[in-house]
């Protein structure tokens, strides 16, 4: 027996249930012969209205949207698919039996995605070959072949990405109520995603669109291996209900928090010391992204703005100039900064660089770390440009408040990096409820025990030091 | 086989099983009794591999429950609590579909499929969607899914609690066909005469710890005392100047029967009626006071829960008792 037979044992089974049930197939059917005639007669029709007036639709990009949104729907019943075979099967009993076979946890997991992409995908696809053929007959144009490429991948990784993230959602669901409730989560995130894609499809741009493929199956990706390490029989035959449990939430992440401790000091000695113990490889990652972010910002500064300034019309130079100041302005650069201001900035840059990380296993905190790091070095680049030695910048207007504020950024940032990468990995005998919460625990004894003290100081020595030497600094 | 050690499992602070320690022989059946919640389909889970121990260990049919799950799993055929019942699956298909998973081949499954459904009487519901079994017929069909691999050990939850007498003989038949080919059964159930009548040893459970195990002539003499004898006179007797001999006490006289303790009953009883015809006693029947594993039953809960309230720290009975 192969390694794919049992996942397709699964698959099949699931596959016959499926096209023994009205309720999936019929949506199905509908969504794959007869919305492409109304998605088609729609966009006519939008045609001759604009064209009555004088007026014309990008024609040329209609097609590929009315692809992408003829392909889209009938993805979303994959969303009801997966959560119907995970948390359906939970809710019904059947699960135990099969979790009581020798199948392997990722058999199962693998059948199901396969069955919940298969159906959707199947209708999905025949719907957009459909409407091709609709719109083939009214001798219009039909998109370049790489574009129909780039919309079927785009197909294929929306259905991916719905159901992967249904699994997530059925994980830790017990019941298909709270399972849909949920899903929200998902619909909500991947609508938006539809509509930036729509946008970089009328826009024409085809590399940033294949960097939003690229991006979605990365996060599919993600998807799938959180819900491949929280796939466990232990979590799924949990006597967890899904109340949310607030007294339970404090007193489990108040217990991983404070631990066994009783004094300040011990807390410190203790219990952020095993926090900081576990970060070393984060921060070694954070650390050589940080090197390497700076320095491309530098480079990337001082050999590209002279290219760029060299090519700029004297007119358009002086507008950026002027809206430079203004910009400077508007984010309060101009005004007089103060400790608390610079405090309060820099807490609340460490903690978006958490939320971002949360929403995204770590991918957009690392994002808005690697561009702070990369803005630092392109200032001193602008600075090495206007003729002062970047060494002194460094020195004088950096390294005096950098030494704590740099290290607060690393730590804060390589602790939002291990909850993602944590949240990807399998976690035996512990919940994902439970997983988030030690590990947020974990940030907060970093954040509340080494980052806010370290920006604290910071703040104090950018706001009543730094100005004074780095005004020595530049002028001698 | 099955042995465990101090098998324990709690989710949160709630402890759902509590040092559990059993061996079950292969050809021997062991019913766990318990109310609802006692830990029993914890116990049951652990053992299939479901739910790994929070401390001790087990061993099913020779493998750990933790390293090896999968090899657990194969060698095991569970009934569980919900019979997990595909609707919209016919009988035959369930059961290829179980048999595929445990990796039988296509003659072995059909043959299996073919002996269970007829075994059962499902032959003619072969082709019937299941959702369009009676509840009987699906607890049935569950059976046959846990047996479609012949696996050496069988943990089965309430075997036949939504069956009719006859499908219940079927399945008490064929729990003893299982029995007598060696393979190794335990059964949680609240039928008490169906423990009675099936099982060769008993252990009660009560919130995730096991209070008393054994046989269950040896719960009975635990929990009940030594057995007692009534003697059924044809008139109201005294028996001044019956010579009782030594291991037999006279236990009480209600109108024209009279009750023994009698501690060696193989030994005694003949001396015991033979004294009593010596002094003329109008003996008309001379019998057993039946006891039944109800009556221990209720009991031992009688005295776990008063216990509880007298001392909670204490064990109401025992935690250990070896089953060999």
């Amino acid at each position: 027996m192969s390694w794919f037979s049992p996942v397709w044992f699964v698959t099949k089974r699931e596959l016959r249930d499926q096209l023994r049930d009205w309720r999936i197939l019929f949506p199905l059917i509908v969504l794959t012969f007869l919305f492409p005639i109304l998605m088609n007669e729609v966009a006519r029709s939008a045609v001759e209205f604009v064209s009555r007036f004088g007026g014309t639709l990008l024609v040329d990009r209609l097609v590929p949207f009315s692809m992408l949104i003829i392909g889209f729907f009938p993805i979303t019943i994959s969303l009801v698919v997966a959560l119907e075979s995970f948390v359906g099967e939970k809710e019904r009993g059947t699960i135990e039996p099969l979790l009581a076979t020798p199948l392997k946890d990722w058999h199962i997991y693998f059948g199901k995605l396969l069955i919940g992409v298969l159906t959707p995908l199947v209708a999905s696809l025949s719907a957009i070959l459909f409407y091709l053929i609709i719109v083939s007959r009214q001798r219009i144009e039909l998109p370049e072949p790489s574009v129909m490429v780039q919309l079927f991948t785009l197909t294929i990784v929306h259905a991916i990405l719905m159901v992967s993230a249904a699994i997530v959602i059925s994980v830790q669901s017990t019941s298909v109520r709270a399972a849909n409730l949920l899903a929200s989560f998902i619909v909500v995130p991947v609508a938006i995603l539809m509509q930036g894609e729509s946008a970089l499809l009328f826009w024409g741009n085809d590399q940033v669109l294949w960097l939003a493929v690229a991006g979605v199956v990365i996060l599919a990706g993600l998807l799938i291996r959180i819900g491949l390490a929280h796939f466990q029989r232990e979590y799924l035959l949990g006597r967890e209900i899904d109340v949310l449990n607030f007294r339970w939430i404090l007193e489990t992440f108040s217990k991983y928090f404070v631990g066994e401790t009783n004094s300040l000091w011990k807390w410190y000695r203790v219990v952020v010391y095993r926090a900081l113990v576990k970060l070393w490889v984060p921060v070694g990652i954070m650390v050589i992204l940080a090197v390497i972010t700076f320095w491309a910002g530098f480079q990337w500064t001082v050999t590209t703005i002279p290219e760029l300034m060299d090519l700029a019309a004297p007119e358009l130079l002086e507008t950026i100039s002027d809206r430079l100041s203004e910009s400077t302005n508007l984010i309060g650069l101009g005004q007089d900064i103060s400790a608390p201001f610079l405090f309060t900035h820099n807490v609340r840059a460490v903690g978006i660089i958490l939320l971002a990380g949360l929403v995204s296993f770590s991918v957009l905190g690392l994002v808005i770390y690697i561009l702070n790091l990369s803005i630092i070095g392109a200032l001193l680049g602008v600075f090495n440009l206007l003729g002062f030695a970047p060494i002194n910048l460094a020195l004088f207007g950096l390294l005096p408040h950098g030494i704590f504020e740099i290290p607060a950024l690393i730590l804060s940032s390589a602790a939002m990096l291990r909850i993602g990468v944590m949240l990807v990995t399998p976690q035996v005998g512990r919940s994902l409820g439970e997983v988030v919460i030690d590990l947020l625990a974990d940030w907060t004894k970093i954040a509340v025990g080494i980052v806010i003290p370290l920006l604290f100081i910071a703040a104090l020595i950018e706001a009543y030091i730094t100005p004074a030497l780095l005004t020595y600094g530049l002028l001698n | 086989m099955i042995e465990t050690h101090d098998l324990s499992k709690h989710f949160g602070s709630f402890q759902a099983v509590d040092g559990v320690t059993l061996s079950v022989k292969p050809g021997k059946i062991l019913a766990l009794l318990g109310q609802n919640g006692a830990g029993k389909t914890t116990t049951v889970r652990m053992l299939t591999a479901l739910l790994f121990p929070t401390r001790g260990w087990a061993k099913v049919n020779g493998f750990d429950v933790f390293k090896q799950p999968a090899q657990v799993r194969a060698s095991v055929g569970v009934l569980t609590e919900q019979h997990g019942i595909y609707v919209r699956m016919t009988g035959g298909e369930y059961l290829n579909f179980f048999g595929e998973v445990y990796q039988l081949d296509s003659a072995a499954r059909k043959s299996r499929i073919d002996y269970l459904m007829d075994y059962f009487g499902l032959s003619e519901a072969i082709n019937q969607r299941v959702g369009e079994y009676s509840k009987g017929m699906r607890q049935k069909l569950a059976l046959a899914r846990a047996l479609i691999h012949e696996p050496p050990v069988l943990l089965l939850d309430e075997p036949t609690s939504a069956m009719d007498p006859e499908s219940a003989k079927l399945v008490h038949d064929e729990i003893g066909r299982l029995k007598s080919s060696q393979r190794t059964i335990i059964i949680c159930t609240h039928n008490l005469v169906e423990a009675e009548q099936l099982a060769d040893s008993i252990a009660i459970i009560y919130r995730g710890k096991i209070l008393i195990t054994g046989s269950l002539d040896e719960l009975k003499q635990q929990v009940l005392g030594p057995i007692e004898y009534e003697v059924l006179m044809s008139k109201p007797w005294q028996p001044q100047g019956l010579n009782l001999p030594k291991g037999v006490t006279l236990n009480g006289i209600k109108g024209s029967r009279l009750r023994f303790h009698v501690e060696r009953p193989q030994e005694l009883n003949p001396i015991l009626l033979h004294q009593l015809t010596k002094s003329n006693a109008p003996v008309v029947t001379f019998q057993e006071v039946p006891q039944s594993l109800e009556q221990v039953y209720l009991k031992v809960m009688a005295d776990a829960q008063a216990g509880e309230v007298i001392n909670t720290h204490e064990p109401a009975i025992t935690q250990e008792v070896d089953l060999l």
